[in-house]
This record gives structure tokens, C-alpha cells and sequence, in this order.
């Protein structure tokens, strides 16, 4: 066989890293301040991707590099939607950054890496690709915050962001390594297959569990390892917020799903009930925080720290239906949250940060179109129908009720009734205040229809919500029946 | 079939498609147009619901209309509508209801009239959904989706305390919304992957389970009827609540009908009588609190919580003449409410003032008003000839073959609820002219005489002649009782 052939599953991140590398050159070129030409080069490399990842799907699961790397439907899956996620984000950010200054070369090839970085994450099937993956991702991420040398408040969060990072990562490399020595392989299968067969030290092995854990709650932003998260979402740009907060979520869960599911499923007692805490912490914490805030980047970070809890639910449900209703909901969730970050972004002016709940008074006077796509959104966050954040609600709740979580299910519905609480406040502020400034709305036409696509997809899928739950399904099926 | 579609989804779907119509007519320099455009669509909506009083089969008991189409096949989840002789009831009084709401605000609502209208229109179609569905999960879906224009209709255009009111109406009828939906979910576990409402009423549960999920149910349904002791966000709602929002039917108690007495009988009949005790309480002890109010909104908020109290009374006692005594009180209590908020409506939209002391001797200047004013008083204090006479009546003789004292307690009503309303009547209209404000009115426009003779038609109409009300439910009542009578332990 052919050499590339051979590497056919990995075209993609190959295709990519070659684009980022190119567009690192060509902006060396562009003059134009608008930075267009390396706008669309870094817009065609993410179609570019996708094509590639549609057409070179296989049905099964295709493992590349001695086991190091997989590619199977669910990869594909989300990888197609981190494509999407972060093509959307560039959208939304355009006009903001350029107001800005940021607008630039590095800007665009760091995003491209952190996409890189996901990608692999997800197609990981052994330890260290895992960690390549992770840090990649991070690291870009890191740069990110910190881009708008100026600001006091984004060098404070990339500090912050970078030593509570490196942290999770120093936990989950010595978790690592202790599964290494329990274990005696890094290959996520054989890691499974040893624990199958008995381990002799199940010490060292719940010791390795628990600091795993420990770091991918840290990654998640689940309590009480979520400190950063309300500080970078606040401190950082806008655009790379919503960066941080909607792609690498995808991302998250597939680290989940391979490190907790495909490599620990043997340990699924004992990661269950760790992540049974961490549920039920994020959910507490972050539901109730939530009211506290005036800063919509902070409420929307405790929200997704409450979002990430819900999400838990369903992966410690430990069985498929509870691993594609997770899926499900960290999907829907990064739908809803590029919309409420593409809001304030929209909203947003040259010295004008929308970031307050006050900017929101009166939006429905100033601009009833885009009050009612953000009514979508609050209303989807919040798990009301007709909205899909219901459904995503609802698919994870039944695989709880399903696999006998019944009290942590009614606790999940108590804490969601408190953050309907905030995501209703939002909503009257924008119905029922006046507003206060008359300033007129103007959105540039992309992001414009973007955020009309985005608001207008909530409501779509949460009237036909089916397809999209079987892509979910059935991806998480295929790769897990396959191994 | 309507143009080849089903019946029930052009009476769900139309004034959903009309609200957006309505919405799209755009700001408030084309405000006629949207009133005018909201009419249209709220009288087709009820003249497309007519085929199902003229269709619809009274000697069966079961669902007619039916539809059934797979919406989520993952969890087996159907678009399934139909309605039986219960529901049947209900799809058309709110059909009927919502061309005279838009008439009601007509010139009350000036600013965002497209948006008031739209939102009611689309309320309109969205409790249409309620009633007619019978898979859980579309039921859930309809049910809460109603909460969202209900918020805005309270919130943009209430009274002063309007945001307050709206917000706690949103979490209290959300909080038990989503303790419904674990017991749908345990019903759907329980029932090997089925969201069919029916498939549920043949189920058999233990009793336990049967408790939990009554209780579940309960706290949905109690807090939308409202009952005692969750009434609270009723009072606040309504008095703030633009005229036409007052007007919301009570859909709770049509959930008891629907789950929790058919779902868990056995539990039904092991709470009935924590269930009749909150129901005379809030015949008994809620009448006296409106009694004292000051506020004629107050008033007929706390009137309608008393009247519900019946409703509950009726379903809990098991008999024919209780349940379909509730079931034509709730239609005729939805017409009498509704006609009087629409009255303190007329009152407040040329005083601004809902206070009872501010007014006096209204007749004077007002007699045309005053007359159908003094009609809905007294059809509200369960008057005979008026639609208020007969729930009532019938709920009382159900109770008295139950047991003597819960219909003792239960016709305390009478006096009490004639002691507030006519009390209240008396202070409004009769007597020397109050203030200059009261000297200032004048009667009520052709457009107000229209929307109240319609209702005073109504109520006239079913208090002399209730046979066709009767009549289209009562197959569907019997079978109902026949199957809590049986165990499902």
C-alpha cells in the first residue's frame, strides 16, 4: 500500500497544519490592514478541512500510527462541528476584533492551531496523543487571552488561565503516568484490556483515576476546579471567549470519552461517582453564582460551568444512551453559547464593550429582531421548549432516569428551575426596561445573518430536534461497539 | 379534514402561522393593520375549530381526530393529537375566546400592538396544543412553550408590579413543570419506551410509584388550576396582567382530568382527601379573602381561586354529577371571569384605577355597562338561569352523595360568593356619583357592547340550556370513572 493512502484518515489535520503554516506566510504579504485575503485563506482552509473529512469517511473505525490515532464517526462528527464552531467564531469576531487592532495574522493561525489541537484531541486512542492534543490546544489558547497586550484585565486572565492550565496538565500527565504503571501501556484499548484482565496494583490505579479526573474536570470547568473559568471568560476579548467557551467543549467531551469510556469503562464505578460530585457541585455553584453577576461573560461562565455539570449527568449515566445525550448537549451547548457570545460581540462598538446586563435594557425597542433571537437563546439555555435546550435537557435526563439516577435527576431539575432564574432576567431586561442609550444598532450584514441562522437553528431543532439526536447516537454507538 | 389538512393541526398551527404574520406587520405606525390582521386569523382560527363540534362523535369515548405522525423516533416520541369529549370542550372554548380577547384590547393596547397580538394569537394556538395532544412529550413541549408569550403578555403590558408578577409566574409554574417531567420520564422507563398519554392510562404502576408521580403531577397541575396552597402567584398575575391576559383559561385542572387521576387512580383515590380539603379551603377560606379585598382585580383573581376550588372538589369526589360539574364549571367560570375582568377592564381604561373606593354609583353615568355588569355579578354568585348556576349546582349534589359536609362547605359558596361580588357591585355602581372621574365616564363603545353581549349571550345561553355542553362529554366522563374505579396496583 501506498504511504499516503495509508495516512488517509489524518488528511485532515495534515491539510490543516500545511494551511496554517502557508497563511503564517501570506500574511507576511497582506497589506491591506483588513487583513481580508488571510480572512478567507483561514475560512477556505476550515471548508478545505471539512471536505476532507467528509469525503474521506469510512464507515468503522480506522486506527493510524501504531494506535496512536483513530478516526471513527464520532471523530468525524466532531470534528465537522469544531469546523463549523470555529469557522462561525471568525464570523462573529471580524468586525469586533478589527475595531480593535486584533484582527491579525496570529490571531487567526493561533485559532487555526487550537483547532488543530481539537482535532487531534479527538482522534486521539493513546495517552500522549491525548496530552499533544491538550496542550496544543492550550497553549494556543494561552497566547490567545494574552494577545491584547494592553489590557490589564486579559494579561490578568492569560496569567491566571496559563498557571491554573498548567496545573490541570501537570495533574493529568502524573495521573497518566500512574495508569502507565498500573497499567504498563499508554494505548487507550490496551489500557482497558489490562484492567479487564486484572491489574495488580488497583491502588495505583484509582490514584492515576482520580488525578485523570481531576484534570478533565479542570478542562471542563466542572467545581471545584472551575475557578478560571468565570476570570478568563470576564478578563479575555470577546472573541477569543467565545473561542474558549464553545469549540474546545467538543473537544472536552471527546477526552472524556476516550480516556473515561474507552480506556476506564472497567472503572466505571468508581469515575462515576467522582463525576456524580463534580455534577452536582458545577450544577449548585454555578446555577446559584449565576444570579450574583452583572457582567454577562461572567454569568454566561458560571452558566457554562452549570451547562458542563448537566452535561456530567449523562456520561455518569455510564451507558450509550447517557454518552450521546451528553454528546448531544455539549453540541447544542456550544450552538447556544456561540449565539450569546456573538450577541454582546454584535453589540459591541469601538470602546464600547456590551458586556453589562444593563446594555441589554430595552433591546427589544432599539432592535426587536435581534431581542428576540437573544429571547431564543436565554429561553434554549434556560431548557424551555420549544427551544433545542430542552431537548438536550430532556435526552440527558432520561438516560439519568433511566440508569437509576432519580434523586441527582430531580436535583438537576431544581438547580436548572434557580438558572432559569438568570436566563429570564435577561430576557426582562430586554422586554420590560427602557433602554439606556439610543445609540443605533449597526451589525455588520455577516454576522448579522449568522446570528439570525444561530438563533433561528435553536428554534428549528428544537421542532424537529430527531436528527440531529440519532447523528448523535449513532455515532457514539459505532465508535464504541467498534473497539 | 380542512383543505385535505387534519383538523386539529390547522386549529393548533393558524394562529401560530397568523401570530407571525402579525408580528411581521412590524412596529406601531402599522398598528391597525395589525389588529386587523390578528382579528382575521383569531375568527378563522375559531371558525376552523367548528368542524370539530359538528364532527365530533358523542357516543364514543374515544380519541377522535385522530393524528399520528413520528416526531422523535429515538425516543419513540409521536406527533399525536386527538381529542376525546373532554378536550374536545376545551379546544373550543379557547378557539372561541381568542377573537374576543383581540376585540376586548383593541384601542386598551397601544404601544408594541404587534407584538401583543402576535403573542396572544400564538398563546392561542399553543393551548390548542395542550388540550388536543396525547403524547407526553408534545404535551410538555405545548404546556411550557405557553409560559413564554404569557410572560411577555404580563410583562410588557401589565400594571406597575408587572415584572415582579410575570417573573414569579414563570418559576412557579416552571418548578412544577419539570417535576412532571421526571415522572414522564419515569412513566416512559416505566412503560418499556412509550410517551403515549393513553398507553399510560392502561399501565399498571404500584402504589408507591403511583404517589410519586400523582405527587409530581400535582405540583404542575396544582400551581397552573391554582390551587390552595400555591395560589399565590394568581392574584399578583392577574391584577397586573393587561385586560386580555386575565383572561387565561385555567389549563391546570384539565391536566387531572388527563394524567394524574387516569395515570394514578389508586393513588387519586388514596389523596382524595388531602385533594377536597385544599379544594374546600380554597372554596371556603379564599372566598373570605376576597371578601376584604380592596382591588376589584384582587377581587375576581381571588373569586376565580374559589370558583377553581369547585373544580378540583368535583373531580376528587368521583361521581358523575362532580366531574361534569367541574368540567362545565371551569367552561362557564372561564366566560365569567373572563367577561368580568373585561368589565373592571372598561372601568380602568377611563379611571386608571382598580380601586373599589374610587369608584361609586357608576349606573349613573354608565347604564348600559352597569346592566351587563350586574348580569356577570350575578351569574359569578352562581345566580340559576346564568352558566355560574349549573357547575355549581351539580358539584354541590355530587358532594352530597359523597358526604354531607364537603357539600355544607362547598355551598358556603353561595353566600360567600354572592356576599364579595354583589358587595363589590353594590360600591362600583350603585349609590350617589364618587368624583368628577365617575361623573367623566362614558358608556361603553359599540365595539365593548359587542364583546359583552356575546358573553352575556353565552352565559345566559349555557346557564338556561347546558344539554349540548353535557352532552359532547359525557360518554367520555362515564368511561373516565369507570376506569379510576378500577385498580392499577
Amino acid at each position: 500500500m501506498n504511504f499516503f493512502s495509508t495516512l488517509l484518515p489524518a488528511y485532515a489535520e495534515i491539510f490543516l497544519l500545511v494551511m496554517v503554516s502557508a497563511i503564517l506566510i501570506v500574511d507576511l504579504f497582506v497589506t491591506d490592514p483588513n487583513k481580508t485575503a488571510t480572512y478567507l485563506l483561514v475560512q477556505l482552509a476550515l471548508l478545505g478541512c471539512s471536505l476532507i473529512t467528509v469525503s474521506t469517511h469510512q464507515s468503522g473505525v480506522e486506527h493510524l500510527f501504531h494506535n496512536m490515532f483513530v478516526d471513527d464517526l464520532m471523530s468525524d462528527v466532531l470534528k465537522l462541528l469544531s469546523y463549523l464552531a470555529v469557522s462561525m467564531m471568525l464570523v462573529y469576531s471580524r468586525s469586533y476584533m478589527l475595531a480593535r487592532g486584533l484582527f491579525t495574522g496570529e490571531f487567526m493561525a493561533l485559532t487555526l492551531f487550537s483547532l488543530l489541537g481539537m482535532m487531534v484531541m479527538i482522534s486521539a486512542s493513546n495517552f500522549i496523543t491525548l496530552y499533544m492534543g491538550l496542550e496544543l490546544l492550550s497553549l494556543s489558547l494561552y497566547a490567545m487571552v494574552a494577545l491584547q497586550r494592553d489590557s490589564a484585565t486579559a494579561t490578568e486572565a492569560a496569567m491566571k488561565y496559563f498557571i491554573l492550565g498548567a496545573l490541570a496538565s501537570g495533574l493529568l500527565l502524573y495521573g497518566m503516568s500512574m495508569l502507565y504503571g498500573a497499567t504498563g501501556t499508554l494505548d487507550v484499548n490496551a489500557v482497558s484490556d489490562a484492567i479487564r484482565h486484572g491489574v495488580p496494583n488497583k491502588q495505583l490505579l484509582t490514584f492515576g483515576l482520580v488525578f485523570v479526573v481531576a484534570g478533565l474536570a479542570f478542562k471542563l470547568g466542572a467545581v471545584p476546579f472551575h475557578m478560571w473559568v468565570p476570570d478568563v471568560y470576564h478578563g479575555a476579548p470577546t472573541a477569543m471567549t467565545m473561542l474558549i467557551g464553545t469549540a474546545p467543549k467538543l473537544a472536552a467531551f471527546a477526552f472524556a470519552m476516550r480516556i473515561l469510556v474507552e480506556a476506564l469503562q472497567p472503572l466505571m464505578v468508581h469515575w462515576s461517582g467522582m463525576l456524580v460530585i463534580l455534577a452536582v457541585l458545577s450544577m449548585a455553584l454555578g446555577n446559584i453564582s449565576a444570579i450574583a453577576q452583572t457582567n454577562l461573560k461572567r454569568m454566561l461562565a458560571y452558566s457554562s460551568i452549570a451547562h458542563m455539570g448537566f452535561m456530567l449527568l449523562g456520561v455518569l449515566s455510564g451507558d450509550i444512551d447517557g454518552y450521546s445525550a451528553a454528546m448531544f448537549y455539549t453540541v447544542v451547548y456550544v450552538l447556544m453559547s456561540l449565539g450569546g457570545f456573538g450577541m454582546i460581540m454584535l453589540l459591541s462598538r469601538e470602546g464600547f464593550e456590551a458586556d453589562k446586563l444593563d446594555d441589554f435594557k430595552g433591546l427589544n425597542q432599539r432592535s426587536p429582531w435581534l431581542a428576540f433571537i437573544m429571547l431564543l437563546l436565554m429561553f434554549s439555555m434556560a431548557g424551555v421548549p420549544p427551544t433545542v435546550g430542552f431537548y438536550a435537557k430532556f435526552a440527558v435526563l432520561s438516560a439519568a432516569v433511566n440508569t437509576g439516577h432519580i434523586p441527582l435527576v430531580v436535583m438537576a431539575v431544581l438547580f436548572s428551575l434557580i438558572g432559569a432564574f438568570y436566563y429570564l432576567r435577561i430576557v426582562k431586561l430586554m422586554y420590560f426596561d427602557a433602554p439606556e442609550s439610543h445609540v443605533p444598532i449597526s451589525v455588520p450584514p455577516d454576522s448579522s445573518i449568522l446570528i439570525s441562522f444561530n438563533g433561528l437553528a435553536v428554534l428549528l431543532l428544537g421542532i424537529l430536534p430527531g436528527n440531529l439526536m440519532s447523528v448523535c447516537a449513532v455515532s457514539v454507538q459505532q465508535s464504541l461497539l467498534l473497539h | 379534514m380542512i383543505f385535505g389538512l387534519p383538523v386539529l393541526s390547522v386549529v393548533i398551527w393558524l394562529p401560530i402561522i397568523f401570530g407571525i404574520l402579525v408580528l411581521a406587520t412590524g412596529n406601531d405606525r402599522n398598528a391597525q393593520l395589525a389588529r386587523v390582521v390578528a382579528l382575521i386569523g383569531a375568527l378563522l382560527s375559531f371558525a376552523v375549530a367548528i368542524p370539530l363540534y359538528t364532527g365530533f362523535d358523542r357516543t364514543t369515548s374515544v380519541m377522535q381526530f385522530d393524528e399520528l405522525r413520528p416526531w422523535i423516533t429515538r425516543f419513540n416520541i409521536h406527533y399525536h393529537l386527538g381529542v376525546d369529549g373532554i378536550s374536545v370542550l376545551f379546544v373550543l372554548l379557547n378557539s372561541f375566546f381568542t377573537p374576543l380577547v383581540i376585540i376586548a384590547s383593541w384601542k386598551v393596547i397601544e404601544k408594541r400592538v404587534a407584538q401583543y397580538m402576535a403573542a396572544f394569537l400564538i398563546m392561542s394556538g399553543l393551548v390548542n396544543g395542550v388540550f388536543a395532544s396525547l403524547d407526553a412529550v408534545l404535551f410538555y413541549v405545548f404546556w411550557e412553550a405557553m409560559l413564554i408569550p404569557m410572560f411577555i403578555i404580563i410583562g410588557m403590558w401589565g400594571g406597575p408590579n408587572r415584572v415582579y408578577a410575570a417573573v414569579k409566574f414563570f418559576l412557579y409554574t416552571l418548578m412544577g413543570s419539570l417535576l412532571m417531567l421526571v415522572a414522564l420520564l419515569y412513566l416512559y422507563l416505566q412503560s418499556g419506551g412509550s410517551f403515549e398519554i393513553l398507553d399510560y392510562h392502561q399501565m399498571a404502576i404500584p402504589m408507591t410509584a403511583q404517589i410519586l408521580v400523582f405527587i409530581a403531577f400535582f405540583m404542575a397541575f396544582s400551581v397552573k388550576v391554582p390551587m390552595f396552597p400555591v395560589h399565590t402567584w394568581l392574584p399578583d398575575a392577574h391584577v397586573e396582567a393587561p385586560t386580555g391576559g386575565s383572561v387565561i383559561l385555567k389549563v391546570g385542572a384539565y391536566g387531572f382530568i388527563r394524567f394524574s387521576m387516569p395515570i394514578a387512580p389508586d393513588a387519586s383515590h388514596k389523596l382524595a382527601g388531602v385533594m377536597i380539603a385544599l379544594s374546600l379551603i380554597a372554596v371556603v377560606y379564599i372566598g373570605l379573602v376576597a371578601l376584604t379585598q380592596t382591588d376589584m382585580k384582587k377581587l375576581v383573581a381571588y373569586s376565580s381561586i374559589s370558583h377553581m376550588g369547585f373544580v378540583t372538589l368535583g373531580f376528587f369526589i368521583f361521581n358523575t354529577y362532580g366531574v361534569e360539574g367541574a368540567l362545565m364549571q371551569m367552561i362557564s367560570h372561564g366566560f365569567i371571569s373572563g367577561a368580568l375582568f373585561l368589565c373592571i377592564g372598561v372601568l380602568y381604561d377611563r379611571v386608571h384605577s382598580r380601586n373599589i373606593a374610587d369608584y361609586g354609583g357608576v349606573a349613573n353615568t354608565m347604564p348600559v355597562f352597569a346592566a351587563f355588569f350586574m348580569l356577570f355579578a350575578m351569574a359569578n354568585s352562581g345566580l340559576p338561569g346564568t352558566s355560574g348556576f349549573v357547575g355549581e349546582f351539580m358539584v354541590i349534589m355530587g358532594a352530597v352523595k359523597a358526604n354531607f359536609w364537603y357539600a355544607f362547605l362547598a355551598a358556603s359558596t353561595l353566600v360567600f360568593g354572592a356576599a364579595y361580588t354583589l358587595w363589590m357591585y353594590k360600591r362600583v355602581i350603585f349609590g350617589a356619583v364618587a368624583n368628577h372621574h365617575v361623573a367623566e365616564l362614558t358608556d361603553i363603545t359599540a365595539r365593548e357592547k359587542l364583546v359583552f353581549a356575546i358573553l352575556a349571550l353565552t352565559v345566559l345561553g349555557m346557564g338556561l340550556y347546558p344539554l349540548p355542553f353535557v352532552e359532547i362529554m359525557h360518554v367520555s366522563v362515564s368511561d373516565l370513572l369507570v376506569h379510576l374505579a378500577r385498580s392499577k396496583l
